[in-house]
């Protein structure tokens, strides 16, 4: 569905300077420096695949999901979407492609949504029937129905970002690419937007490429990320596997009957003791959690014991720290 | 085409949004070149006439001109606003969308408040040709609206090219201003009245003198020699906009490779 192969892209930033003298220098004459923004990325999508690409501010999401939307032209490299090259044949290329930018809209700001709608129908060739049904479906899923007929100015940031999915579906596009969709929005629509890509995914076979600081998002969307910096492709794989390779760390939560001995395990750290109750942090390379719950059992009469994963947030920090992005 | 009027009609419909706002700055529209032309008025009150020509043949030559500026502030004002899609960055969101660069440009503004502006100098154009001794064929008046045509597309170039600028430098230029505004106030008296290079420019490089001081030259009956060629100039000056275009595209592909 989805093949680039050694993606580069570079781009020429002109220098910042300070001071009056320097901001007047500047105006005549400018230095400018080389910031390579993508280095040989090189990754393949499967049809119907929900694929989170992550990585910090500046890693260069943003500019992937612009050469993969046929907005740029990388210096190099070789890229394929369902048989087109994005930055060729642009017309031809996007009407099977649905983009949605979290930060900006795509919905005329004054009249009501629907309007826009019917424009995009008309943008996109869309004939009549075929944009009942799926204006139908969208309402449906999406729950549209109150707010279709207000303008785009009087909705709430989550209302308007439900309306920008639909808006980007209009043309049931095979292929999806979210720039942070879920941007700003509260608990509520953030689970709803999920929801709904989710939905979309499964129901129509939509392949789904998401950006997105919010590691609940992938956690709840997506079997495969993507993980840059800097870049260069860091992580290409499973979640679990991320998760595997670098979560290796665990928090036991006990509580037991009064007991003012020691709980030191070898391979452990405490976190919070107290006569009652313990946090202890394990590293499950050294040990495993069963073992840490063998002897701890042996030490203390266990009333509760919870045993929580590290947060995924944690492990990209850590991986950023790995990589020193 | 059709797309192009659906544009219209969003924008119409997002415009009576702010009624108010709206005939405020009609009416404003209106009197900005009203005054501008009580100075021409007032002018020949007091000369007569300039270098052989009389107060409404000059105000026919004013008119066309204006028409031709309102009527491109109009429809073409998505490319004279460009700066402000570039700035946003929703330029990125026209790319991704499979229709022509231009016409989604084009059809991403429209400033319906020039119809003040509009109707002031379809007001001068009415008063001027009813008070003009031209004996009317068909052929005149098709020239007039050539004139009037070739004039918006002229104009649309010039905003085009401006546009084109903002490719590199992100802000919009007042640089076009000249040309545009410049040229405006230029071309509402006939070109013979200027030093000879003055006409030169505002007729080979940016045609504004084919599209009113030499067809007029026609409808008013004071050629000599070859009419046809003289009628034919505003067609001529319609090419005008060719280079633009190509200019735009060359602007749209830097922006691709360079995504600033």
């Amino acid at each position: 569905m989805i093949k680039v192969e050694g993606i580069t892209k570079s781009f020429k930033v002109a220098k910042r300077s300070t001071g009056l003298l320097q901001a007047t220098k500047a105006l005549f004459y400018r230095e400018h420096t080389i910031v390579e923004a993508l280095k040989d990325i090189t990754f393949s999508i499967e049809p119907g695949e929900i694929v989170g690409y992550i990585g910090p501010n500046g890693a260069g999401k943003s500019t992937t999901i612009k050469i993969m939307s046929g907005i740029l032209v990388p210096d190099g490299g070789k890229c394929s979407i369902m048989g087109f090259t994005p930055w060729k044949n642009r017309v031809e290329y996007v009407k099977n492609i649905g983009v949605v930018f979290g930060q900006r809209s795509q919905l005329w700001w004054d009249v009501p949504v629907i309007d826009s709608f019917e424009l995009l129908k008309d943008i996109y060739y869309v004939p009549q029937q075929e944009y009942k049904s799926t204006l139908d479906l969208l309402i449906e899923t999406l729950d549209l129905q109150d707010i279709i007929n207000s303008p785009v100015r009087q909705l709430s940031l989550g209302q308007r970002m439900r309306c920008e999915i639909a808006a980007s579906l209009i043309h049931n596009p095979q292929i999806l690419f979210l720039d942070e969709p879920t941007i700003g929005l509260d608990a509520v629509s953030k689970i709803a937007v999920r929801q709904f890509i989710k939905a979309i995914n499964q129901e129509k076979g939509v392949t789904v490429v998401l950006t997105t600081h919010d590691m609940n998002d992938i956690e709840a969307l997506a079997n495969r990320v993507i993980l840059i910096g800097k870049g260069s492709l860091l992580y290409d794989g499973k979640l679990e596997e991320l998760r595997k390779r670098f979560g290796t760390h665990k928090t036991i939560t006990a509580d037991y009957r009064k007991n003012s001995n020691s709980i030191d395990i070898p391979g452990t750290s405490i976190i919070h003791w107290s006569p009652e109750h313990a946090v202890l942090s394990i590293d499950t390379e050294q040990i495993l959690t069963s073992d840490v719950i063998t002897q701890l059992s042996k030490k203390v009469d266990l009333l509760d014991v919870t045993i929580e994963s590290q947060p995924i947030e944690d492990i990209i920090v850590q991986l950023y720290k790995e990589f020193q992005i | 085409m059709t797309l192009y009027f659906k544009y219209l009609l969003i924008l119409f419909k997002s415009q009576m949004q702010y009624r108010t706002s709206f005939w405020l700055l009609s009416i404003g529209q209106f009197f900005i070149p009203f005054s501008v032309f009580a100075g021409l008025y007032f002018l020949f009150e007091r000369f007569g006439q300039i270098k052989g020509w009389e107060f409404f043949e000059v105000a026919l030559c004013f008119a066309v001109i204006h028409l031709a500026f309102s009527l491109s502030e109009c429809f073409a004002r998505g490319f004279d606003t460009f700066s402000s899609l570039i700035i946003k960055g929703d330029f990125d969101r026209v790319l991704v969308r499979p229709r022509s660069t231009f016409l989604q440009v084009l059809g991403s503004k429209f400033e319906f408040t020039r119809i003040g502006r509009l109707l002031q100098s379809s007001i001068v154009l009415i008063w001027a040709l009813t008070n003009l001794p031209i004996e009317w064929s068909l052929v005149k008046a098709v020239t007039l609206f050539f004139m009037i045509a070739s004039g918006v597309l002229i104009f649309t170039g010039i905003y085009m090219l401006a546009a084109t600028m903002c490719f590199w430098t992100v802000q919009g230029l007042e640089v076009a201003n000249i040309f545009t505004d410049g040229g405006r106030e230029m071309a509402q008296y006939p070109l013979n009245i200027y030093q000879k290079w003055v006409a030169r420019i505002f007729t080979y490089v940016i045609p504004f003198g084919t599209v009113n001081y030499l067809p007029l030259m026609f409808i008013l009956g004071k050629t000599q020699g070859d009419e046809i060629l003289y009628m034919l100039t505003p067609l001529a000056g319609s090419l005008f906009i060719i280079p633009c275009f190509l200019v735009w595209q060359i602007g749209v592909r830097h922006y691709r490779s360079t995504g600033s």
